[in-house]
């Protein structure tokens, strides 16, 4: 017979058996959250990133490509037992004291139990340190696609990488992105991002407790391929773009080059520009802070972000509208005694014959004849007064696409400056202010203001006689049949067809006997204007705008170059210059001494050099 | 009667059984760390070890139960002696100096002197002149003991002579007083106390408790002054406590503790072992992520996983199936242990047997209880599981010598009757 003794000790054994058999049942049946606790310790998701979509010009040449960086990351927790760490500081070019600093930063930002404690390790570093990396438990190499640059060019409409913001992480959408991702910043590579960036796969391990993969998870089932990006192809001429950076270098200004019937962008200059190459992932931190305080504003893309007045260049449009709404006809004649005498005020013009026809006022570019026009405008019967007129006079505009962005893709696009009625009735009180508060409008003065893009545009739109398409620098997308339906779509001006042939004939004569006859290109028929906007910063802004051949145009541009004088004398043989290349590609110009000039001539006003 | 020497086979089963879920565990905990067959590196040893401890086992059986019952003493001493020596030539590993090199092998005494220890108090308890009720063969139980655990403890190593203590089972089931397991409860009742609520909290607890029984039983005067004392004695104990806490233990001794009383949180340090251990076992489930695929055990995350720790591989790989049913291989054979010793016709035999049982428990419960967070961590092995060449031997030493006693139980019954 048992002893009552033995019994008890049975009972203690059953009872130790029964609370240990039931805290595990506790543990691992009722409790879930230790599996998810050992999937966060042992498992990493590692990113895989795809190619990004190259992009090329229009001509199928390479711009864009990738290039890979690595960054040296480390496990986190780190556990430095067993580990050389004044080698690893020796072979990746730190000290120890850096070292710890990197590593504390590290451990502060993990995520997936990782963490970068080397960016962008450059070639050399690499080649000296991967073959020696089992030595360095818990540090390893993750892969990332940087771009690179066939061309030094085209900064502006490419755009660069970078890592996504925090903002960017939090605002968006879907949770695509990760802390660490790259994304387009500027440019196309912003506007496209969504094609170009492709789709991350993800690929699950097991780590063990210094983050060396142990092998895949669930033998690769949730593992996801990575789908490479498309490819773009822009509607940019590299040649042209590069020709006309080339015109423009130490020259603050812009040209924007539109292909009319299409809306095509060309080329889209803004200087001064800088090295593509210098802005990606590896370089940037070397070179961004430097241009970021450039006084001459390198990293602004003035072709889209800066309204200029348009001066004399806004005459042939002035015209247009005027001739639609009624105040003149193509015969009209207005005298120009030399200036415009508003009361007391006197606005001058230049010598030239008078009286003025409309065609002569485009090609010798009078005042007079656009205040006589502006002043018949805004006086005329059908309007009630002369907000009426205005407003009008206003929606004439906007259906050009001014006054509002044109929506191109290509980011940073302003709406210029184009003042609604309310504005002057607010300035001057409603009802108050007539044609003489506002008349420096009609030759390109005063409250406008117009981006060069939106001055191609109107170029191109007067080529087209009456239409034009949201210029673009998107001609295909690899993989997607069309590109977006804006870029398709005709928006048609509320100037009808008729009325152009009058103000086509007065550009014509700008080049034939007009302010820019001087730099005609022999064989092309060019149809431009001029215009010398009044700067009171400095110098005046030359601005030309044309289109060629006049009587089916395949190129419209526009130039403005910055304090540097008359449009006749910089803006108008560059725009000359750019089309004789994109009509001739192969062929070398023959007015290569201007070219020289253009090239050669330094035109940066000696403040911003000295600025700080 | 038919005299035969027959082995327990549902002791050797349940050994067998415990023999390979070891193996299997210490080879899947080791697999990844540049051993990839079962027949090298540690699971590779350890199959050796237990190819030893077949050997052994064949030897016992060879032996007659006599000549253990005669050598006892002489065990016990031999190992005493070899315990002294350890302090003096021993190798020092993880800050404790208990290991003896002797080649390319390291074994640690103090795994084998409860083996002695098991031998000596079978033999002085089986004495026809001792009894536990004396006071003077009480001291000496205590003293047979005591010795092995002192100079265990004088190698630095707590937990291997905190295993001593399961001796007091034997002595409790030889006729010890039960006053003495009461106050090693009460003991340690107070000591959890102190340590959750404080000494100032219990001391009122205490006197709250005596003021209310004396109030009921004030008219019995007899029990006055005990459950005074008592009172006092609990208040003193709780005051020591408190100081041999905060002045005599270890900062990382004190933080074990704390930690296992859930007064801690500190899942990086002292803390980081359970909780990696608990992740690891929690994270097993029902069926377990299967052998050799478990995520934790492969990525090296819980130290001492192939000694210590090694139920969270079975944990992990085999679920709460596994984990379950390992401790139910372990309360079988307990059980059959003990229930080997009720059967056997000699004092002696019954003793050492009881021993054996109550020393796998004590393992058992400990380390198990470590592992789940039930228990502070102690470092002692899972038996027959734990990877280690002495705890191999020393287990397989001790059950094989119980079996070898329970199959000449016969013998036993005849010598008696004849
Ligand atoms: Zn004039």
């Amino acid at each position: 017979m048992l002893s009552r003794r033995s019994y008890y000790i049975y009972a203690a054994v059953l009872i130790v058996a029964m609370i240990y058999v039931y805290r595990l049942f506790q543990l691992q049946v009722l409790d879930d959250k230790y599996a998810v606790l050992a999937d966060k310790i042992s498992l990493r998701k590692q990113t895989i990133y795809p190619q990004r979509g190259l992009i090329f010009d229009r001509n199928k040449k390479l711009l864009v490509y990738n290039e890979p960086v690595r960054d040296l990351m480390v496990s986190v927790p780190f556990q430095i037992e067993g580990i050389d760490t004044s080698l690893l500081c020796e072979l990746i070019g730190i000290d120890t004291t850096e070292f710890r600093e990197r590593l504390e930063r590290a451990e502060k930002n993990a995520y997936q139990r990782k963490a970068v404690f080397l960016k962008n390790v450059s070639n050399k570093i690499y080649a000296r340190i991967h073959e020696r990396l089992f030595e360095f438990k818990g540090f390893f190499f993750e892969i990332r696609q940087d771009r690179n640059y066939k061309y030094v060019s085209s900064a502006h409409v490419l755009g660069f990488l970078g890592e996504v913001s925090r903002s960017d992480l939090e605002s968006q959408e879907s949770d695509y992105y990760e802390q660490g991702d790259f994304v387009g910043k500027k440019g196309v590579e912003q506007f496209y991002e969504e094609f170009l960036r492709g789709e991350k796969g993800e690929k699950y391990i097991y780590i063990d407790k210094l983050g060396t993969s142990k092998g895949s998870y669930q033998d690769g089932r949730l593992d996801i391929e990575p789908v490479d990006g498309n490819d773009l192809i822009l509607t940019i001429d590299i040649a042209l773009q590069e020709y006309g950076e080339q015109l423009l270098q130490n020259k603050m200004g812009s040209m924007v080059a539109i292909q009319p019937k299409t809306g095509e962008i060309l080329a889209l200059i803004s200087s001064p520009f800088y090295n593509p190459r210098n802005f990606n992932i590896q370089n940037r931190s070397e070179f961004y802070g430097k241009a970021a305080v450039n006084p001459t504003k390198p990293l602004f893309n003035r072709a889209v972000s800066a309204p200029y007045p348009p001066g004399s260049t806004f005459k042939p449009l002035m015209a247009l509208v005027a001739l639609q709404d009624g105040a003149i006809n193509p015969g009209t004649h207005f005298p120009c005694p030399g200036f415009y005498r508003l009361g007391g005020r006197i606005i001058r013009c230049h010598g030239h014959p008078s009286p003025t026809s409309l065609e002569r006022s485009i090609a010798s570019s009078c005042n007079t004849f656009y205040c006589h026009t502006f002043r018949t405008m805004m006086q005329l019967d059908k309007y009630e007064d002369t907000e009426a007129a205005y407003r009008s006079w206003y929606n004439y505009l906007q259906s050009f696409g001014l006054g509002r962005a044109l929506g191109i893709d290509v980011n940073g696009e302003s709406k210029g400056w184009l003042k609604d009625a309310e504005f002057y009735d607010r300035m001057h009180g409603k009802g108050s202010w007539i044609y003489a508060n506002i008349i420096s409008l009609s030759f390109g003065q005063g409250e406008l203001g117009f981006t060069p893009m939106q001055m191609a545009n109107i170029a191109a739109t007067i080529a087209n006689r009456g239409y034009f398409y949201t210029p673009h620098v998107i001609k295909s997308i690899s993989g997607v049949d069309t590109i977006p339906s804006k870029y398709t779509e005709k928006h048609q001006t509320l100037v009808e067809e008729k009325y152009f042939n009058a103000v086509i004939e007065g550009m014509k004569l700008v080049t034939i006997s007009g302010t820019a006859a001087h730099v005609a290109i022999e064989g092309i028929q060019i149809a431009g204007k001029t215009g010398t906007v009044q700067n009171p910063h400095g110098k005046n802004h030359s601005a030309y705008m044309a289109f060629a051949p006049a009587d089916d145009p395949e190129i419209a541009i526009a130039v403005v170059v910055e304090e540097s004088g008359y449009g006749a004398t910089w803006a108008a043989p560059m725009a000359h210059l750019m089309i004789e290349k994109y009509m001739f590609p192969d062929s070398t110009t023959k007015k290569q001494y201007l070219e020289e000039r253009l090239m050669n001539a330094d035109l940066i006003p000696e403040k911003y050099k000295n600025g700080n | 009667m038919e005299t035969k020497t027959r082995i327990d086979f549902i002791s050797l089963l349940l050994y067998l059984f415990i023999a390979c879920i070891g193996i299997a565990s210490v080879y899947s905990a080791t697999s990844e760390q540049g051993a990839f067959t079962l027949l090298e590196g540690r699971s590779g040893r350890q199959l050796m070890w237990y190819g030893v401890s077949v050997f052994l086992a064949i030897v016992i059986f060879l032996l007659n139960s006599e000549f253990f019952e005669v050598f006892s003493w002489y065990f016990y001493i031999g190992l005493m002696l070899l315990l002294v020596a350890v302090l003096f030539v021993g190798a020092e590993i993880a800050g404790s100096r208990s290991w003896l090199k002797i080649g390319s092998f390291s074994l640690q005494p103090a795994e084998f002197a409860k083996y002695g220890t098991a031998f000596a108090i079978a033999a002085f308890l089986s004495h026809i002149d001792v009894s536990l009720s004396k006071r003077k063969d009480l001291l000496t139980a205590g003293a047979i003991i005591g010795i092995p655990a002192v100079l265990i403890i004088l190698q630095g190593d707590a937990g291997s002579a905190l295993v001593f203590s399961s001796f007091i089972l034997v002595l409790y089931r030889e006729g010890l007083t039960p006053l003495v397991l009461v106050l090693g409860l009460t003991a340690i009742l107070i000591f959890v106390l102190t340590m959750v609520i404080g000494t100032g909290i219990l001391a009122g607890i205490v006197l709250a408790i005596l003021g209310v029984f004396l109030s009921f039983t004030y008219t019995n005067k007899k029990i006055i002054l005990p459950s005074i004392i008592a009172a006092v004695a609990c208040i003193a104990f709780s005051f020591s406590v408190q100081y041999i806490f905060s002045e005599v233990l270890q900062e990382h001794q004190q933080k074990r503790i704390q930690v296992t009383l859930n007064l801690l949180e500190d899942p990086q340090g002292a803390g980081y072992n359970v909780n990696q251990a608990k992740i690891a076992i929690g994270s097993g489930g029902f069926n377990g992520k299967g052998f050799l695929k478990g995520s934790h055990t492969k990525g090296d995350f819980i130290p001492e996983q192939t000694t210590d720790f090694i139920f969270c591989t079975i944990g992990e790989e085999g679920g709460w199936l596994w984990s379950a049913g390992t401790i139910l291989l372990f309360t079988l054979l307990i059980l059959r242990l003990y229930w080997l010793a009720h059967r056997a016709k000699k004092k002696y035999k019954r003793v050492f047997i009881f021993s054996v049982a109550s020393i796998i428990f004590f393992h058992l419960t400990v380390n198990i209880g470590m592992t789940i967070g039930l228990m502070p961590v102690i470092g002692i092995p899972l038996p027959l599981i734990s990877y280690g060449g002495s705890s191999i031997l020393a287990f397989s030493l001790l059950i094989f010598t119980a079996l070898r006693f329970d199959a000449s139980r016969d013998e036993d019954l005849q010598s008696v009757f004849s």
